[in-house]
């Protein structure tokens, strides 16, 4: 049954990220990208991490795809004509694709996947407590950097979209 | 006799469903008596069925009350033409009335409407899915019920339902903030030291035995009120439909069923809304602050049972009753109003509420 339900949903995952990239019209990209998003989360459902799964749909499905289809509606996305792809294009593509055969590759000949499932540490994205107790003690630093990233990033937005003067003072 | 478990499950959703359409079916027959009630008016009170309609006393009574009214405003959806504008977009012109109504009924599977004693004193919640995570289950899904207001609003490839699903996006982000840091406190609370922690809403319920979260947090559950009248599109908040600026808003361009299902999906988020603040901040199936049913000796049994589910259902009516009674009483904010409210009222004030309860939920906890 589980497996029945895990080859759908990894299906479905795969096909709306296929359809993510291959779209052209914006709507559908963002539409397909809910798509991927929401099979995930039945993913972390059936490996029993519960929270995980209903954050995965609350943050990404509830929220921000809600802003991006907000701002491709705003501005008003036109359908992307075909353009011509560039030799970077290409050479990027090429080696991107090899870095996701090798990465694929180095996870399924890992040890670690055909460990039997008792010998697995306790799931910390099943519940409440060992979330938050694992978030702020062993995963402490890295939630702090990502955080600190997040505001670089919000106050790097703010100053590109803010016109200054040459005296630094806000228009 | 044995069943097949998830055969069970279904047959409880299916029944879940039906019963919660009916109650959405019996809402707008409310709204429709309130709202003539408050204007002075008699409203529905003509429609009767052959038979019971031909009772005496009794038939003309139900009848002047419009209780047979739900059924023909039901079949009206279903016969009337079904209008598909040749500028739309099709496929999410179809889908939108089908996911602003999915999310409300999907929501109904993590909200406990009352409990079961047995003999040996266990206590059962009568819920259809008893998940730990139940109140971010109902914030993560019914956050997806946005989708069909901006669809429907874009789809539909004319300015004024392009401007509701706009409008509509914009407010669910914002209110939802509030919403959310608003019920952190009541969790707080819930989850004292030493406890495994707990989302559950029937654990949250159970916790107010004595004062009801809306007594000692009354900030909190005024913010959240407000958030959900937002989050339902109801007056004061209704910018998605507006009716005097946009025609009718973001389902301007539907008809007959489509525009039933938009229609029914706007009470069941009511619904489920009342339900959970009823939840949250009203002591779930307590009858009174203080008094719960095993201090009145009436909780054993199946008749326990149904006195916790009516005393659950006659609070969830009396906050449908506010939702009707605050609609027909204000008038609509500006666009401007709305968003100020959210995020420089609203946001900081929730935040401000949950540092404070934050620490008087330390001190509670650690001195006493």
């Amino acid at each position: 049954m589980t497996d029945v339900f895990f080859y759908i949903f990894s299906t479905v995952a795969l096909a709306a990220g296929i359809g993510v990239v291959l779209s052209r019209n914006t709507v559908n990209g963002a539409m397909f990208l809910i798509g991927t998003f929401l099979s995930m989360a039945a993913i972390f459902v059936l490996l029993e991490a519960y929270f995980l799964a209903v954050i995965q749909v609350l943050v990404y499905a509830g929220a921000v795809m809600v802003l991006f289809l907000f701002i491709i509606m705003l501005l008003d996305v036109r359908e992307s004509a075909a353009k011509k792809t560039s030799v970077y294009t290409w050479v990027a593509s090429v080696i991107g694709l090899a870095i996701l055969i090798v990465g694929t590759a180095s996870i399924v000949s890992a040890d670690s996947i055909k460990t039997k499932a008792a010998a697995l540490p306790e799931p910390s994205g099943a519940s409440l407590k060992p979330f938050g107790y694992e978030l702020f003690t062993t995963y402490l630093l890295p939630m702090q950097v990502t955080g600190f990233l997040l505001l670089i990033a919000m106050i790097g937005v703010i100053a590109l979209s803010k016109k200054l003067n040459t005296d630094g003072s806000a228009k | 006799m044995e069943f097949n478990p998830i055969i069970v499950k279904f047959v409880y959703a299916a029944i879940v469903v039906v019963v919660i359409m009916t109650l959405c079916a019996y809402a707008v027959l409310a709204e429709r008596k309130i709202s003539s009630w408050i204007q002075g008016r008699v409203g529905p009170n003509r429609t009767a069925l052959p038979i019971i309609g031909g009772i005496p006393l009794l038939g003309p009574f139900l009848t002047r009350l419009g209780i047979f009214q739900p059924l023909p405003d039901g079949l009206k959806f279903l016969f009337k033409e079904d209008v598909v504008p040749g500028h739309v977009n099709k496929v999410y012109f179809i889908m939108a009335p089908i996911l602003s109504l999915v999310p409300a009924l999907t929501t109904v599977a993590v909200v406990p409407f009352g409990q079961f004693v047995t003999k040996t004193g266990e206590v059962i919640p009568l819920v259809l899915a008893n998940v730990n995570v139940g109140l971010l289950f109902l914030f993560a899904v019914s956050s997806l019920g946005v989708y069909g207001v901006v669809l429907a609003g874009w789809s539909s490839n004319s300015k004024y339902p392009f401007l509701g699903g706009i409008r509509a996006s914009a407010q669910m982000i914002s209110y939802e903030l509030a919403m959310g840091v608003s019920v952190l406190p009541v969790l707080l609370w819930v989850n004292a030291p030493g406890k495994e922690g707990t989302m559950n809403l029937f654990d949250i319920a159970q916790a107010q035995n004595g004062f009801w979260f809306a007594m000692w947090m009354p900030l909190s559950a005024i913010i959240f009120l407000v958030c959900l009248f937002a989050e339902t599109n109801r007056l004061p908040f209704d910018m998605a439909e507006s009716e005097t600026e946009l025609v009718s808003g973001f389902h301007t361009e539907y008809s007959s069923f489509k525009f039933g299902l938009f229609f029914v999906g706007e009470y069941a988020h009511m619904i489920i809304g009342s339900c959970v603040f009823t939840l949250l901040f009203l002591g779930g199936w307590n009858p009174l602050p203080f008094v719960t049913l095993e201090t009145l000796g009436m909780d054993k049994g199946i008749l326990g049972a149904a006195l916790s589910v009516g005393i659950f259902l006659g609070k969830m009516c009396a906050m449908m009753f506010l939702f009707m009674w605050v609609r027909w009483t204000l008038p609509r904010f500006r666009y401007d109003q709305v968003m100020r409210l959210g995020w420089s009222i609203l946001l900081p004030l929730s935040i401000a509420n949950l540092i404070a309860y934050a620490l008087i939920i330390f001190y509670l906890d650690t001195a006493l």
